[in-house]
């Protein structure tokens, strides 16, 4: 619990920020059997960040990184609609276009297990021609589609809730299950914390290091039909830019080490949500939305000095506990690479 | 003994850290030719040239890049502080006047100054050097966007000067200022990483960097100096970048620290640092910027075949690094 503890700080700090300038915003209203509010909102377009964060959370966790997720929600999105624009069904469509995420996720998971590829190359070639390959689904168009079914996914509601954080939290239950009362997330923090020697006590380290990019391109898969779904097209140019920088930040400010081997899901959910209260703090607060970056920048940076033992040691001058010594960090990632 | 007297036998007596640059030589080659072959006024010179006029500014940048990879760290901001030096040039010349003898010497301060703080932070706070430099990335993007959203033209006769100025080589051949920059900043760095205790001090840090601290090497000043270095090359290139447009915009070299870590991938350097060649890197951009030059000569092909051929070449040359490494271990 210590280890969310920051992370709980900054996001109550934003949404206090939030309530001083829009007294309103803790406010939900139900209009037309939708429920409207700026913390649905914030749940709403956050719901795609949440979703490649979770898969990118468990992709780090075994000392990896996944640089080709926004790729690959720009190909989901623009394979769906491309069927959908030729008259295939939703339900064959969304199948398509998640079949399509898991196999590039498995591709990636092959070069870092099979080939042994550093995790942030082996991803880089995706990221790159992937981005490439969306638009030569989409023709370098952007393709609309007016589908209700579809829509439904990224912009609709069920039970009066947004169905996209139904979707994020169907996805998060899925996860926290299979990997905290199952043994499996023992053996991705096991695979991360030291591949060779989880080989050697008998764990199959390159099928779970497959199957964490498989399910990490999954869950980009489904937000990029989330967001196609809810602009109802599909850019391959710009659908899903830059997510991959955002999901992993997401993670570093839950407070999972980029070098594996442990992995917070509530950390990861939290700092998603942070980005994304950033961001709408920057339009409520009246600040102009070019400097969003820069906020972004200098949160990053104080959330990342603050979790840092060096950091701590040098500011907060701690008594008693030495600094945790670099050499045994060092080796650790050399092992797991 | 016996692994290199084989290996030695069956690779025609090439060291083995010279075997993936000569790959990259030979493809370039392959492609060149290839080129030639299909398109009619394909293989002259100029064409060569011309790749060196449009990618100096990457060039630089890539340059940086090899230094911070070299030494085992990645740095993600390059783009957008060669974004950050156009926007500043640009608004500093059209606002309040200021002469570009002032302007360049300020932007390329600011950009080592950038580099500098980061170094500072991966190596003081001990935090990912891919982590310090995305806040980097998003603190200069976002530094530009509050300059302006808009593009603003650079009108001053210096940059005119500089963009339209053709050196005339012989026979016909022309290159510009740019290219001559370029050339000085890669024989410069080419100098330090093989003649100079910074450069050792880089190969050691990136080679093992438990052994370089243990040697007594610098690592510290080392790690900060490659941050230092890569802002430079990044401010320098966009100062270049901002010749070639002659405007500044946010959304300049969008994506660009991709382009230059290919580069510097398919180069021949390691990502894992220690091994690589500056040579590697010009040969990296040139590959880059043939793919382009051949996407062009073909007409039909549409923009994106870049992307899905650049994504291909890094994977074979991945795929090779690997091998040959491993046949290194075996």
């Amino acid at each position: 619990m210590r280890r969310l503890l920051w992370p709980l700080v900054v996001l109550a700090l934003l949404l206090v920020v939030n309530v001083i300038f829009t007294p309103t915003f803790f406010s939900i209203q139900m209009r037309e059997g939708h429920l409207y509010g700026s913390l649905i909102d914030i749940l709403r377009f956050g719901a795609p960040l949440i979703l490649v964060s979770l898969g990118m959370t468990l992709v780090i966790a075994t000392g990896g990184i996944d640089l080709s997720v926004g790729s690959v929600v720009a190909i989901s999105g623009a394979l769906a609609c491309l069927q959908i624009s030729q008259d295939a069904g939703v339900l064959t469509a969304v199948v398509l276009a998640l079949g399509l995420s898991v196999l590039l996720g498995a591709w990636n998971g092959f070069l870092v297990a099979a080939v042994g590829i550093q995790p942030i190359i082996a991803t880089l070639i995706l990221m790159v021609a992937g981005r490439g390959l969306a638009q030569l689904i989409t023709d370098g168009q952007i393709i609309t589609v007016n589908d209700p079914a579809y829509k439904l996914i990224g912009g609709g509601y069920w039970l009066t809730v947004p169905f996209g954080i139904l979707l994020v939290l169907a996805v998060l239950a899925v996860t926290v299950f299979l990997t905290r009362r199952l043994a499996l997330g023992m053996l991705i923090e096991s695979v991360g914390g030291n591949a060779e020697a989880s080989r050697l006590a008998g764990i199959r380290s390159r099928g779970i290091v497959i199957m964490v990019y498989a399910f990490a391109a999954l869950c980009a898969g489904i937000a990029g039909l989330m967001i196609s779904s809810n602009v109802s097209s599909a850019d391959g140019n710009n659908a899903g830019l830059w997510i991959e920088l955002d999901a992993i930040l997401a993670v570093v400010i839950g407070g999972t080490s980029l070098a594996g081997g442990r992995f917070s899901l509530g950390g990861t959910v939290l700092g998603a949500l942070i980005i994304q209260t950033l961001t709408t703090t920057i339009y409520s607060v009246g600040v102009p939305p070019e400097t969003t970056l820069l906020f972004k920048a200098l949160v990053v940076t104080a959330v990342c000095l603050i979790q840092s033992p060096a950091f701590r040691d040098k500011v907060f001058r701690r008594r008693g506990r030495p600094p945790t010594p670099r050499p045994a960090a060092e080796e650790k990632v050399r092992v797991t690479a | 003994m016996t692994t290199e007297t084989l290996t030695h036998g069956r690779r025609l007596a090439v060291p083995a850290k010279y075997v993936p640059i000569l790959v990259t030589a030979c493809l370039f080659a392959a492609m060149f030719v290839a080129g030639g072959v299909r398109y009619e006024g394909f293989a002259s010179g100029q064409v060569i040239l011309n790749v060196f006029i449009d990618n100096a500014f990457l060039l630089v940048v890539a340059v940086g890049m090899t230094f911070v990879i070299l030494t085992g760290g990645i740095d993600l901001s390059v783009g957008s502080v060669v974004a950050l030096s156009t926007m500043i040039s640009a608004s500093l010349m059209a606002g309040p006047g200021w002469p570009p003898y002032l302007v360049i010497p300020l932007v390329l301060l600011i950009g080592s100054g950038l580099g500098l703080v980061m170094g500072y932070i991966v190596h003081a706070f001990d935090i990912q050097p891919f982590i310090v430099t995305l806040a980097g990335m998003f603190l200069a993007r976002g530094l530009c966007y509050t300059i302006g959203t808009d593009s603003i033209p650079i009108e001053d006769p210096t940059f005119t000067a500089f963009a339209q100025t053709r050196i005339d080589l012989f026979a016909d051949l022309w290159i510009s200022p740019s290219v001559l920059i370029a050339a000085v900043v890669v024989l410069g760095a080419a100098y330090v990483l093989h003649y100079t205790r910074l450069g050792r001090g880089v190969y050691a840090t990136g080679g093992s960097e438990q052994s370089a601290l243990l040697m007594g090497l610098p690592v510290g000043r080392t790690k900060i100096t490659v941050y230092t270095i890569s802002g430079f090359c990044s401010a320098l290139g966009g100062v270049l970048l901002s010749f070639y447009m002659l405007s500044g915009y946010g959304l300049h070299a969008v994506g660009m620290e991709l382009d230059a870590i290919a580069a510097v991938v398919i180069g021949g350097t390691l990502l894992t640092g220690g091994s690589g060649f500056l040579f590697g890197t010009v040969l990296g951009v040139l590959v880059l910027g043939l793919i382009q030059t051949i996407i062009s000569f073909e007409g039909t092909l549409s923009s994106w075949w870049t992307k899905i051929f650049i994504g291909l070449l890094l994977f074979v040359f991945i795929l090779l690094q690997r091998l040959f490494s491993a046949r290194r271990r075996n």
